[in-house]
């Protein structure tokens, strides 16, 4: 019984990682496996302008297909990734790029994360020695003796 | 009021404080449009071309179109585009009171039925650029058509509309701006 619950996990755990990552099918050839690792790349990191949520590679707009071709044609020109991606931004802005570069209006974007985080960790820090250094005052003889009545009344023990 | 009262009370404004401030961010970022995006190409040259015409196959076009107006609007166009059929009523009556050339970017389309769209729908286009491929459509940035460019006489980009053209952008949008345009050229 478990060990059939344990296959079916791992068999759900496996059909996850059917992404639709290669869903799209292209007859993009390369001569050089580096080539097609930069292709893959670049349309991965380019986003598409018509359904913007998607990059390059994920989406099958006709703007997309024409501008992976244009990526295809301008890898195997022997462009750099550079060249290209200055290209495609000179076209389509900053807005292309799904991994925007670090610049005056983008810092906030950048860094943000990280400055909430330390934030976070500063406050909690002050609220946890705040409550270590809080001084809990000791019971009276006459306090204990009342909550020692008020559990005994409810069947409980007193706790030490 | 006592310190340690007030400090409570800040305890909570804070979070009251945090979501006033992302309300406002809220309020500002769901209200744009997601799909404007700005062109970079505004205020930057025309993007070359030398592509034919749409109704003379062996004429070509290039920007040097632009250079023979004080100031002209380049109308990114299809027959299979919705939206441009919306338009394009407006565009007409833009064209016969002659206050501005239009010229048309035919993208990605089949000749015939560019033609054919045309020729039932009237022609507000001075001379339209035959982009078939959809080449001329890249290096201008097209990602939605319709677009709308205003191109100064020097061959500038001046301003990108995305979308359809209507009485309110034609006033509000490009109207203005037309004008400032031949001041400007004087």
């Amino acid at each position: 019984m478990n060990r059939l619950r344990l296959q079916s996990l791992v068999l759900l755990l496996l059909l996850s990682l059917a992404t639709p990552a290669f869903a799209i099918i292209e007859v993009h050839t390369f001569d050089d496996p580096a080539k097609e690792q930069r292709y893959r790349k670049l349309s991965e990191e380019l986003r598409c302008l018509v359904c913007q949520n998607q990059n390059l590679a994920d989406s099958n707009a006709d703007l997309a297909k024409d501008l992976r071709n244009q990526v295809y044609n301008m890898i195997q020109a022997g462009k750099s990734d550079r060249e290209i991606v200055d290209y495609m931004v000179a076209r389509y802005g900053e807005f292309v790029l799904y991994r925007p570069p670090m610049q005056t209006n983008t810092v906030l974007l950048w860094v943000g994360p990280f400055a909430l985080l330390l934030i976070g960790l500063a406050g909690l820090a002050v609220f946890v020695h705040r409550r270590k250094s809080a001084t809990r005052e000791p019971m009276s003889p006459e306090e204990q003796a009342r909550l020692r009545r008020l559990l005994e009344q409810q069947g409980g023990e007193p706790r030490s | 009021m006592s310190e340690k009262k007030k400090a409570s009370m800040a305890r909570y404004l804070i979070p009251l404080f945090i979501f006033i401030v992302l309300v406002g961010f809220f309020a500002i970022g769901l209200n744009r449009d997601p799909r404007l995006v700005p062109s970079p190409l505004v205020n930057k040259p025309a993007p070359e071309f030398s592509t034919v015409s749409l109704e003379q196959p062996d004429r070509m076009l290039d920007p040097q179109l632009f250079r023979q107006h004080k100031v002209s609007l380049f109308n990114v166009w299809a027959s299979w585009c919705v939206s441009c059929r919306q338009e394009h009523p407006f565009l007409l009556e833009v064209a016969k009171s002659g206050r501005v050339p239009i010229y048309g970017l035919n993208y990605k389309d089949q000749r015939e039925d560019a033609l054919n769209w045309l020729g039932a729908l009237g022609n507000p286009y001075t001379a339209s650029v035959y982009d078939h491929e959809g080449r001329v459509g890249i290096d201008w940035g097209v990602y939605g058509v319709p677009e709308t460019f205003v191109v100064d006489g020097k061959g500038i980009i001046r301003h990108k509309h995305v979308g359809p053209v209507g009485p309110q952008v034609w006033r509000e949008e490009l109207l203005p701006l037309i004008e400032q345009i031949e001041n400007e050229a004087g």
